[in-house]
Formats: structure tokens, C-alpha cells, sequence
């Protein structure tokens, strides 16, 4: 018979982005891809991806043009190191922060 | 909505799994079963571990973790990070509590995966009789070892396997005088149903060692090695760069052990090749951790990894 205080006795979470808020606020630089440069973007194929798969916080999407979200980035600059194609260039993200088209 | 066909569902690309022999970046599966804007620090190898591993894992598996990184990066309370369920248990009865949990699973009729996953410190000190005891009892589990080679979570200091010459803050002068504990040789000692090591920087290699592992009855074994930015003393974005300059210099070897007999893996396999590798100094001068090693002590080092090589050649 299940014990009807077994519920008080027992803390669960739900599971969901953010639990430790919105870590694109730790970053200091901002990865910013050159479509130009990206390989998939460049030829219309599937391929590379390297950025996906390195990302530690699984914000780089992979997708031909890859997207990547700003909110939890926390900009450690590992898609930049590891890409084979020089196509992501970290940028302070105080030079968004001040000029008028601020994301 | 799928031009290149890579949005598989999860059973679809279990079968497309089984029919290749290895997984690609462009055939691993999208889905992902731990949620951005978790506590890991910027840059941690762990995180891309954690990731990739819980692709090759998939959703009917428990986790039992003891107090370690991965405790604050799986999530804590009301929102946690990941979507399967975390069993946390105090650091000496990981593998212990991970045997209660599958005997569980057993009497519920349940094949659900229980999958010990703990830090270097939680399995080579302090989780290791518990280990020891399963490893004996053939449980039938997998246990993950993630080696950021110190106890990272409480602020870097000095585990069983720091290697010799580290600085941590525990050895905060002239490094660690004594050598590290080498664990896998340990487990391997126990003739487990597999062991496997594996690097951060080589999450392929991993996730199909995860893959094969679960097809195996017994205890199996992985032991990682994970860069950690803070306790490396290295700039976040060398995390990959570093865990791939351990294994090219030939300092930490990728290989799976099965029956007892070794094979190195495909990374390392590579290596026999060359005839020179990488030295090891490039692998230590990207660290501040090691700026405490004299160059007697760099050359010992050296000797010992063309010694360990040569006899590779020989064996394999
Ligand atoms: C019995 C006990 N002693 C000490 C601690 C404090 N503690 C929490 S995490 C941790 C470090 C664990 O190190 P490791 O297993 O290497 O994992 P890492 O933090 O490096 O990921 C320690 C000492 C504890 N929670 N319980
Ligand atoms: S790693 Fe570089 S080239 Fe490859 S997909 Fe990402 S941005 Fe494009
Ligand atoms: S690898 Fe780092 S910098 Fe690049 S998108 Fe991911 S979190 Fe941001
Ligand atoms: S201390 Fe190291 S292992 Fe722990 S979360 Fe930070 S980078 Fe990851
Ligand atoms: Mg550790």
C-alpha cells in the first residue's frame, strides 16, 4: 500500500531549460557565424556540423545556415575553435550592447 | 520541414544505428534529452559528454549520481535539466545504490538501464569499494567514471587520480608528489564484461562505446577523460583541443577491453602508425596546472609514453 505522506517526504523537479537562468548573461564574448565561410550554408548540403556537435550547452542548431540561441550561449568559444572552416568569430558582446541595434 | 533526412525520430534512428557500423555527426540524432542553461561552467568537457552520451543512452534509463559537477549540471530544484530521471546517493555507495535501482528494475520486469555516472574522486577514492563489491557481483550495469582529475566541484583539490606534478589547491607549490591511481587497470583486475576509455574531445568514439556497452550483460565500465577549464587553468574554447593534444601525444589511450583482451580505438589505433608522436610538452604547456613541472620532469614523462608506445607496437 503506497504511504499517502510518501509525496511530502519526497522533493521532484520538472525538467526544463534555464535551471540556472539565463546563461547568455555569463558570456562575455558572442559567437557570430560567417554564411559566407560555413560549409553547410555554402553548399546548400548537409555536412561539418562540428559546431552542433562540440557545443556543451546544445545551442547550435543544424540547420544549413546553423542558428545559434543567444539566450543560453554561453560563449566559451568552442564552435569557433573547432571549426574546420574559420566561419565563427567570437565578438565582444559589449559592441551590441552599445550601439542602437541592439538585439 | 526534413531535406536532408537527419530529423529522425528516436526508433528510427535506433535502426539506422544498427545498420551502420559507426555513428556521424551528420546521422547522430537531433533529439536532445538535457536542456540548455544548466549550472555547468562555460567551456565544461562534462557538459559535452553528458550531451552525446544521453543521445546513445536514449530515454529508458536511471541515472545515480553522487555529489560531483554533475549533481549542479543535471539540474537541482524546481527546473532540472535533465529530461530522464536522477537518483542522487551519497559518494561511497554509487555503484551500491545503482545495484538496488536495477534489482528494482528486475522486480518491476522493467529493462530500463541504470547507469552510475560519478566524478574521478566519487569512483577512484571514495565510491571505490562499492565498485569494487558490483564489479564482483556482476551487476548488471554501466557505470560512467568522468576524470576532470580533481575535485572539481568543491574548488580543485588534489584526487587519486591528479596526476604527479599537478598543481591544485591542495598542492599548491611544487604539484602532487605522488603518482596517479591508474583505475581503469584496477577494473580491469575485476575481468568486467567491458571497460572502454574515452575522451570529452572524442564524443563519437563515446557514444558508440555507450551503444555497445548496452548491448552487453554484466558491468561495463567507462572512464573519461574530461578537460575542465577552471581546474586545467586553460581558456574555455581549448577544451576539445586539449582532451585531443592528451590522446595525440599519446598520454591518455582510447581502448575497450573485451574477454581481456585490449584494443585500442580508432584515435589511438591511428597512432601506431607515426612513427614520432606529438610531445608531450605541447599537452602540458597548454595547461597552468602544470607550469610546476621541471623539464627533468617533462623528459621522465616522455620517456615513460615512448616506452608505453613502443610496447604497443609490439603487442598490436
Ligand atoms: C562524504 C562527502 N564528502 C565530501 C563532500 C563534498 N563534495 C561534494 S562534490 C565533491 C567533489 C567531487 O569530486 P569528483 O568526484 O572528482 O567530481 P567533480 O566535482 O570533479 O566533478 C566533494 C568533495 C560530500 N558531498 N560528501
Ligand atoms: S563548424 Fe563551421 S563550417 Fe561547420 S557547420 Fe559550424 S559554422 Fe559551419
Ligand atoms: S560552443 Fe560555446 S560559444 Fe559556441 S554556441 Fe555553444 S556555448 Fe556558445
Ligand atoms: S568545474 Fe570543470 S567539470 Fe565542473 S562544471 Fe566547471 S568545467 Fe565542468
Ligand atoms: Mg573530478
Amino acid at each position: 500500500m503506497p504511504d499517502p505522506r510518501f509525496k511530502i517526504l519526497t522533493s521532484a523537479s520538472t525538467s526544463g531549460p534555464g535551471d540556472a537562468g539565463r546563461t547568455g548573461s555569463w558570456r562575455v564574448e558572442r559567437p557570430v557565424i560567417d554564411m559566407d565561410r560555413c560549409i553547410p550554408a555554402k553548399t546548400g548540403k548537409h555536412a561539418c556540423h562540428l559546431c552542433w556537435l562540440y557545443c556543451p550547452d546544445n545551442v547550435v542548431s543544424k540547420d544549413l545556415e546553423p542558428t545559434i540561441d543567444l539566450e543560453y550561449c554561453k560563449g566559451c568559444g568552442i564552435c569557433a575553435q573547432e571549426c574546420p572552416a574559420q566561419a565563427i568569430e567570437m565578438i565582444p558582446d559589449a559592441d551590441f550592447i552599445k550601439g542602437a541595434d541592439r538585439e | 520541414m526534413n531535406p536532408g533526412g537527419l530529423d529522425y525520430n528516436y526508433e528510427d534512428w535506433t535502426t539506422i544505428m544498427n545498420m551502420t557500423a559507426k555513428t556521424s555527426v551528420l546521422n547522430l540524432t537531433q533529439e536532445e534529452f538535457i536542456y540548455p542553461g544548466n549550472r555547468a561552467c562555460s567551456g565544461c568537457g562534462l557538459s559535452i559528454l553528458y550531451r552525446i552520451g544521453l543521445k546513445a543512452l536514449g530515454r529508458d534509463c536511471i541515472f545515480v549520481v553522487p555529489p560531483s559537477c554533475l549533481t549542479v549540471m543535471q539540474g537541482l530544484f524546481p527546473i532540472a535539466a535533465t529530461q530522464m530521471p536522477v537518483l542522487n546517493c551519497t559518494f561511497a555507495s554509487t555503484a551500491a545504490i545503482a545495484t538496488g535501482v536495477r534489482a528494482a528494475m528486475k522486480r518491476l520486469g522493467r529493462d530500463t538501464q541504470v547507469v552510475a555516472w560519478a566524478g574521478d574522486g566519487g569512483t577512484s577514492d571514495i565510491g571505490i569499494q562499492a565498485l569494487s563489491g558490483a564489479l564482483e557481483r556482476v551487476e548488471d550495469i554501466i557505470y560512467i567514471c568522468y576524470d576532470n582529475e580533481a575535485y572539481m566541484n568543491t574548488g580543485v583539490q588534489r584526487s587519486g587520480t591528479t596526476p604527479q606534478g599537478t598543481l591544485t589547491t591542495t598542492t599548491p607549490l611544487s604539484g602532487k608528489a605522488e603518482a596517479s591511481k591508474n583505475i581503469p587497470a584496477i577494473i580491469a583486475a575485476h575481468n568486467p564484461a567491458y571497460l572502454a576509455t574515452c575522451s570529452a574531445s572524442y564524443p563519437l568514439d563515446f557514444h558508440d562505446k555507450l551503444l555497445k556497452a548496452k548491448e552487453i550483460k554484466g558491468l561495463k565500465y567507462l572512464h573519461i577523460q574530461t578537460p575542465c577549464p577552471p581546474g586545467w587553468g586553460c581558456e574555455e574554447r581549448m577544451t576539445v583541443e586539449i582532451g585531443r593534444t592528451a590522446v595525440e601525444t599519446g598520454l591518455f589511450d582510447l581502448y575497450e577491453i573485451e574477454d581481456g583482451q585490449m584494443k585500442l580505438s580508432g584515435p589511438s589505433q591511428k597512432l601506431l602508425g607515426k612513427t614520432s608522436l606529438r610531445p608531450v610538452r605541447e599537452y602540458l604547456e597548454m595547461q597552468v596546472r602544470f607550469k610546476a613541472l621541471s623539464d627533468e620532469q617533462i623528459n621522465v614523462m616522455q620517456a615513460e609514453i615512448d616506452q608505453k608506445w613502443a610496447g604497443y607496437r609490439d603487442t598490436f
